[in-house]
């Protein structure tokens, strides 16, 4: 689950973190009563959406596509110019190397206090998969993209792996100060801050804290400017605070719905809707569709006990994307029954009055129950053995691939 | 024979009175896995009904291993409280006979907690962990076998090939694609969707290379991390055995998980047409779709003169 820069800035100030002054705004007026207050000439107005590359981001009217502004965080020297800003960002579309062509509105904004900058670095802590301990990965190449920087001078990233039971050590924090070429006062400070910092990514069960750019200031303080916190999902049962903080206009309203029903669904852009158990199965459904000359519109993990009404949830969550022509299921029983498969595909299609072609595969527990009530079902139908024939079948019924 | 597992090994189940290991237990028991008895704490001195057999349940594992000399453990804990069972698993394996095989079965668990759990586990020699999010391990006999976890039994058999898995119906699929060509199974492995599990590909890789009754092997992977990159690196160097493989998610798109809470591709990294490019180079014969595996298996096999 990700949060906006505004709410990670709030956690970090709540844990004693060095952040700057800011306000969280939606409006205009708020943007410019938050420039009074904030009392600093110089400011930072940023756009708040959940996709990195803002400030090199285009912003479009969503209405008529006219280009509105370049960059989607803009320094403003007075208050005219927070104005101008604040009135180009908000309902407006900014589109990053992140967010795809279809950009995201901006509804919300941080107005931040400027600060003095003599250097920019790269932050970030993450779970590292192989060596099954969380990592610390930090570059005196700030600002940039990270994936650059691993790509051109591998060699300036510099990494440490933190025992969880432990912590970053006084050892650890004061070598990667060192590392990063900090000393005296800003050694000191990105000690305490580290280690503070790691205790938060603990605490909250955090998926990544990633700071581009934390920033050393010309009095030689470190100074988090940038905050992208994500949660892992499975631990927001122990962090009500952290869920509060979830901003569903960011999200796809379909995934939240099809979460809420124990359904995994990703929105996809082809046209054949897929229902599978088993999220490999369901990735491998995909690739085999797109072998075959077609383009899969969603992800659909339907679990490993579904029940009829879940797939029927299923088929309704698959019709509502107006691209999807045609429905390959695919099921491998295990847990899960055939017959019970069956049934729930035919209560959805006579339900919700399908009329897209209709492909089935049933392997597994019960899969001859499963395959004789779709024949006696009088519904048009395709029952198929493989995969394989299964994707052939929807790329043809729907006419070729797009 | 087969890997880590005997045919008729003990089996302990973690949770064994709630909804899941009671029905899991059940299906297990039925197909001739040698289940001895489950752990709920506060529920002691109960029996488990599985239908085919009544078994005791203990308060504790140290109690339930000292009874009964379990050789494993299969965990349907809530998420919440799984990786404290596994941790206790570990504990009382290695306090009452030094060895054991915990089977996590549990979807859903805290990253976080997986790391305290599987650096508490790797501490101690002699015990195994499998998954979290698995289908679990199975070792099929001649008249069943030892099941251990959710998979369908009926769809196994006895044989050569060796199985390993992250994804859960994947493994079944490639399990019926060795049926296809009449060819049996010694371990079939499902180490999970999880970003942060136990055993991994290397781990099964090398005890399927050191086992007898084991020929080939057909590994499934998926994208996200490295771990596939891994494996096939360690084959080219060390396995003598055919491999062949699939990994699934040649279509998922950057930043979306894709169900497995591992399965994402992020920064650029974990991409399938990465894996598979590292496991042809190789040696590691990849099927385009889970629909060839038996083929291309059929393939290694001739190849080695084993058919």
């Amino acid at each position: 689950m990700n949060i906006h820069e505004y709410q990670g800035k709030g956690l970090f100030r709540d844990a004693g973190l060095p952040v700057v002054a800011g306000v969280h705004c939606t409006t205009v007026e708020q943007a410019l009563s938050a420039y009074d207050d904030l009392a600093s000439k110089i400011v930072a107005v940023k756009s708040q959406i959940h996709a990195g590359g803002r400030g090199k981001g285009v912003l479009y009217d969503p209405e008529t596509g006219a280009e509105v502004m370049q960059g989607g965080v803009k320094i403003a020297f007075n208050r005219d110019e927070v104005e101008t800003y604040a009135t180009n960002l908000l309902g407006n579309k900014l589109v990053t190397k992140q967010t795809g062509e279809a950009g995201k509105i901006v509804n919300n904004l941080y107005i931040e206090s400027g600060c003095a900058i003599a250097h920019e670095y790269y932050l970030a802590i993450l779970v590292d998969r192989e060596e099954k301990m969380p990592l610390i990965m930090a570059s005196t190449e700030g600002g940039m993209d990270i994936e650059e920087v691993a790509e051109s001078t591998p060699e300036a990233i510099h990494k440490i792996h933190i025992d969880i039971n432990v912590g970053v050590t006084d050892a650890q924090a004061v070598d990667l100060a060192s590392a990063l070429g900090l000393d005296g006062s800003a050694s000191d400070s990105f000690v305490t801050m580290i280690q503070g910092l790691f205790s938060l990514f603990v605490e909250k069960d955090c998926a990544m804290v990633e700071i581009n750019p934390l920033v050393r200031t010309e009095g030689n303080e470190m100074v988090l400017l940038d905050a992208k916190v994500s949660f892992d999902e499975n631990a927001l049962f122990r962090h009500p605070d952290i869920v509060e903080l979830r901003d569903l206009s960011e999200e796809e309203g379909t995934e939240i719905r099809a979460k809420e029903a124990g359904l995994s669904y990703v929105k996809l852009d082809g046209n054949i809707g897929c229902l599978v158990n088993g999220a490999g199965l369901a990735m491998a459904t995909m690739d085999v569709i797109k072998l075959y000359g077609g383009e899969p519109a969603n992800f659909l993990d339907v679990g490993g006990g579904a029940d009829e009404q879940q797939v029927e949830t299923a088929f309704s969550i698959i019709m509502e994307d107006p691209n999807v022509k045609g429905i390959l299921v695919n099921i491998f029983g295990g847990i899960m029954r055939c017959d019970i498969i069956a049934r729930g595909v035919i209560a959805a299609t006579e339900a919700l009055g399908l009329e897209d072609p209709l492909v089935v595969r049933l392997v597994g527990t019960n899969f001859e129950k499963g395959r004789t009530i779709l024949a006696a079902s009088g519904l048009n139908i395709h029952t198929v053995e493989t995969l394989a024939e299964g994707a052939e079948k929807i790329v043809s019924l729907i006419g070729g691939g797009q | 024979m087969g890997i880590w597992i005997e045919e008729d090994a003990k089996i302990l189940v973690q949770g064994i009175t709630g909804k899941q290991g009671t029905f899991h237990a059940t299906k297990s028991a039925e197909f001739g896995a040698n289940v001895v008895g489950g752990v709920t704490p506060g529920k002691g001195g109960q029996t488990a009904d599985l239908g085919v057999i009544q078994v005791p349940v203990w308060n504790t594992m140290t109690e339930a291993i000292s009874e009964t000399d379990a050789d494993a453990s299969v965990i349907y804990v809530p998420p919440r409280f799984a990786s404290a069972a596994i941790i206790e698993a570990a504990d009382a394996f290695k306090s009452v006979k030094g060895t054991g095989v915990i089977v996590c079965i549990t979807e859903g668990i805290p990253t976080l907690d997986m790391v305290k759990a599987t650096a508490h586990v790797r501490g101690i020699e002699g015990v195994r962990l499998i998954g979290p999010n698995c289908p679990g391990i199975i070792t099929p006999s001649e008249t069943g076998g030892a099941k251990i976890g959710i998979m369908p039994g009926s769809i196994h058999a006895k044989g050569r090939i060796g199985v390993v898995s992250k994804s859960g119906t994947l493994t079944y699929e490639a399990v019926a694609q060795t049926m296809s060509i009449d060819e049996g199974q010694s371990t079939c492995v499902g180490i999970g969707g999880d970003p942060v599990n136990g055993t991994g590909f290397i781990d099964c890789l090398s005890a399927f290379e050191a086992d007898e009754q084991t020929v080939a092997v057909v590994m499934i992977g998926e994208i996200g991390g490295t771990a596939e990159e891994e494996a096939a690196a360690w084959v080219a160097e060390n396995m003598s055995k055919p491999v062949v493989g699939f990994v699934a998610g040649m279509t998922a798109p950057p930043g979306k998980r894709m169900g497995h809470a591992g399965a994402i591709i992020s920064g650029g990294k974990g991409t399938a047409s990465e894996k598979v490019a590292a496991m042809e180079a190789a040696g590691i014969r990849c099927a385009n779709d889970p629909s060839e595996i038996g083929a291309v298996l059929l393939k290694s096999l001739q190849d080695a003169g084993l058919r």
